[in-house]
């Protein structure tokens, strides 16, 4: 008979962090209840509220000329990404620098993955080394989960696959929440590549925990199956969508995963689908444009919009950064 | 006994083996006899107390002739057990060769005696592919030298599995496949799906097809539903089955051949299969424990044990599932017991291999989902996984008839079994079934008169011991 010990010590059950207070800098901290963040379904209404009063608090650092403050000071967290990213990436290393955090950025290419290590394997060595966060983008769905069940470690899940990309969602909101003052009872429209967009599921489970109306608009062929189930509205004309819309929110359309015949061209793509100035006539006046980034100019975003003076692209970018100052804050809060 | 003479051995397939092993059998004369278990044999039209003689490893006598046998060794039979026909699972992985570190054929049917299977059939997705005589002898040799239970080896329909030219069909026959599938594919070319069914129909060989339509499917992994697209998992559409499964029962009707649908899922597929059986086609088929009892739902913590080929449908497909086991649209439940190494199953969902294991937990997930539950009989689970198995494939057993091989799965109906993957024998540890409290189990496995397996936890059942 084999042996049936698994000799990945810990992999089945991983003793859960006792959560208690550290001492000094964190003791008034209020914290998250779960100990990863990997999807927007882990957090309540109040303690996203509680996230976004953080982060609009974060913020001020961010405007002092010496940005940093000790909040994190002594404990490391590892970056972890196996996808391609800029934005995100640069996002979360500039806050957790502002929160003098000590970080370790971990890319896919140059490392011991590059030579066939398993994700499990990657991560019990990381793990290893004793990091107090982990925060992971990788291709994979799920792949989160699997990292927090190896590890003690708290894990921010910065993007798997397509499922969902849990800060984009909360920058968003507090995006939105600047903007026009509230999210419950805001139409919200999202457009664009719905099936492999992890941001439109983080966005929609948000949206709809704290009473947004939302609708969202796709070609038929990027559509998740049973997605009224979720609670938003359907619908394939993206005048439909606009119409009333207080909040735009555009998706990116994946070129290179478009081989799967999801639409004939760009060209028609941006026809049907894309926002384009006499588009966004239809909606409120005082209607916001978002996209999560990076940018096609010219398939799913006119130029002039993405430039114009309804964009809030920019404050998205600037925001993620407190966003997840907030979040590496709050959930840092338990660590010993 | 001149029944004796056409048998083939089930073991290796081959005539001279059969008269040679019974031969050695009947000359030792031994004879065991169980009295007074609830025997349930559906093709003999029994389910009442009765009294079973085993003479040289087949079944001597029924009832009252049973009776007084003064030489026989005795065992009373624990009251609350259950004597039926050895269970058959006709869709298992062996692994070997070439997947070792995965299963093992002696590993393989230690987890199926364990399980209360008699006899196993086995698909052709090992390195090398069955698709060629001498892979087939091998696994019978190790079957062989294993013992337990039995092994039918079923070859590849095509070389390689690569889906173009036919396998050497007659040669497998010959060495002692039972069936031929190009299993964990679908033939997707229907020219030679259709000149598979006439030619093996030649051997009487049903041809067991694997239903996916691969461009459909493309990189999904879960059940293309809501589950999956809220997880964000790619999707695996019912349709891609149901295409595959509309265009077999198309050929079969075409040639009069018979096919064999494996695994099936959605209830579009039992729609079709209910179809062509009432117009006659010949079409026969199976489902798992799994998709009898699980749905997408469970994908939610991204459990790599719950990753199956085909995928775990939506509670509107498993109705259906249970409904066809109820109606008679389904003929068997198969295991699909598809073994891997922890390594490979703790990875990212969309990358760790599909299947589970089912050989050492079938049994007991359906008496406590599916009698216990009050959907199906005993009977109808007899039918199931020993009756209809041995009739598609053409293999001995099914029934405890007078000259039958005395291959009998002695049930628990109503022990307490709590599934823990780290006590099994395969050497998967694959089951999504782990630490589920289960009604009914297997007391005793006798395959061929002698006990391949006793129940350690059920103190009653060490009096099977002594078969042999």
């Amino acid at each position: 008979m084999p042996s049936t010990v698994n000799p990945h010590r810990g992999v089945a059950d991983v003793p859960k962090t006792p959560v208690s207070v550290a001492p000094g800098l964190l003791d008034e901290v209020p914290r998250l209840r779960t100990k990863d963040l990997l999807s927007i379904a882990d957090l309540s209404a109040d303690e996203i509220l509680l996230i976004l009063d953080t982060a609009e608090a974060m913020k001020e650092v961010g405007t002092r000329s010496i940005k940093k403050v000790p909040a994190l000071r002594g404990r490391t967290v590892l970056n972890l990404f196996f996808e391609a990213s800029t934005r995100t990436r640069t996002s979360f290393e500039v806050a957790q620098k502002r929160l003098s955090a000590d970080t370790v950025n971990i890319a896919a290419n140059g490392s011991s993955v590059a030579k066939g290590e398993t994700l499990a394997d990657t991560v019990l060595n990381l793990e290893a080394m004793a990091p107090d966060m982990i925060v992971v983008r990788h291709a994979s769905a799920g792949a989160g989960h699997l990292v927090g069940r190896l590890c003690k470690a708290r894990v921010i899940n910065a993007g798997d696959g397509m499922h969902e990309h849990p800060t984009q969602a909360l920058l968003d909101a507090l995006t939105i929440r600047e903007r026009k003052g509230k999210i419950a009872g805001l139409k919200v429209s999202i457009i664009g590549d719905l099936l492999h967009s992890r941001v439109l599921r983080s966005n929609v489970l948000l949206l709809r925990l704290l009473g947004a109306d939302v609708c969202v608009c796709g070609p038929a062929t990027m559509m998740l199956p049973g997605m009224s189930r979720l609670g938003v509205r359907v619908t394939n004309s993206i005048d439909e969508a606009v119409e009333g819309a207080d909040v735009i929110m555009l998706l990116r359309i994946q070129l290179e995963r478009m081989d799967g015949y999801f639409f004939p061209s760009r060209r028609e793509y941006f026809r049907l689908f894309g926002m384009t100035p006499e588009r966004l006539s239809r909606a409120e006046t005082d209607a916001i444009i978002m996209h999560p980034g990076p940018l096609n100019r010219g398939v799913e975003i006119a130029s002039e919009v993405a430039d114009g003076p309804y964009s809030v692209i920019l404050d998205q970018v600037a925001n993620g950064v407190a966003v997840r100052m907030a979040v590496l804050y709050l959930l840092a809060g338990g660590v010993q | 006994m001149g029944w004796l003479c056409g048998w083939r051995c089930s073991t290796c397939w081959r005539v001279e083996c059969s008269k040679r092993t019974l031969r050695e059998q009947v000359s030792e004369n031994r004879r065991t006899l169980l009295r007074g278990g609830r025997v349930v044999d559906p093709v003999n039209g029994l389910d009442e107390r009765i009294d079973v003689l085993i003479e040289a490893g087949c079944v001597a006598s029924i009832g009252d002739q049973a009776q007084h046998q003064g030489d026989a060794a005795v065992v009373n039979v624990p009251g609350g057990a259950v004597i039926c026909p050895g269970f058959i699972d006709m869709h298992a992985h062996l692994r070997e060769p070439g997947h070792e570190y995965k299963e093992t054929v002696a590993t393989g049917v230690a987890a199926a005696v364990a399980g209360g299977f008699t006899a196993v059939a086995c698909m052709p997705n090992t390195r090398p592919v069955n698709d060629d005589a001498g892979v087939t002898q091998l696994i019978l040799a190790k079957a062989d030298a294993a013992g337990l239970a039995r092994v039918y080896p079923v070859g590849a329909v095509t070389r390689g599995q690569a889906g173009e030219q036919l396998a050497e069909i007659g040669e497998l026959h010959a060495a002692g496949c039972v069936a031929v599938s190009d299993d964990g594919k679908s033939v997707a070319n229907a020219l030679v799906m259709r000149r598979a069914l006439e030619y093996a129909s030649m051997f009487d060989m049903p041809v067991i097809d694997h239903c996916e339509d691969a461009v459909l499917v493309g990189d999904g992994v879960a059940h293309e539903g809501y589950h999956a697209g809220v997880l964000g998992l790619r999707g695996w559409p019912a349709a891609a089955e149901e295409i595959v499964v509309e265009r077999d029962i198309a050929l079969s009707e075409l040639t009069g051949s018979p096919v064999h649908l494996a695994h099936l899922s959605t209830r579009g597929a039992l729609r079709a299969v209910r179809a062509g059986k009432e117009r006659g086609v010949a079409v026969t088929c199976e489902v798992t424990p799994h998709h009898l009892t699980l749905t997408d739902e469970q994908l939610a913590t991204y459990d790599t044990n719950h990753k199956t080929n085909p995928p775990l449908r939506e509670l509107a497909d498993v109705a259906a599932l249970v409904e066809g086991l109820r109606d008679g649209t389904i003929d068997c439940i198969a295991t699909d017991h598809a073994p891997h190494h922890y390594d490979e199953k703790q990875a990212e969902f969309d990358r760790a291999p599909f299947g589970v294991i089912g050989l050492e937990t079938a049994l007991s997930v359906c008496l406590d989902r599916l009698v216990h539950a009050g959907h199906v009989t005993l009977g109808r689970l007899v039918e199931v996984l020993s009756v209809n198995p041995a009739r598609i494939l053409g293999v001995p057993g099914g029934a405890l008839t007078v000259g039958a091989p005395a291959d009998i799965t002695v049930l628990a109906p109503d022990l307490p079994v709590t599934v823990n993957a780290r006590t099994f024998r395969s050497l998967g540890r694959n089951t999504p079934f782990d630490g589920w409290s289960l009604r009914g189990g297997v007391m005793a496995t006798i395959v061929g008169g002698r006990t391949a397996y006793v129940n350690e936890a059920v103190a009653d059942a060490r009096v099977f011991t002594g078969v042999r």
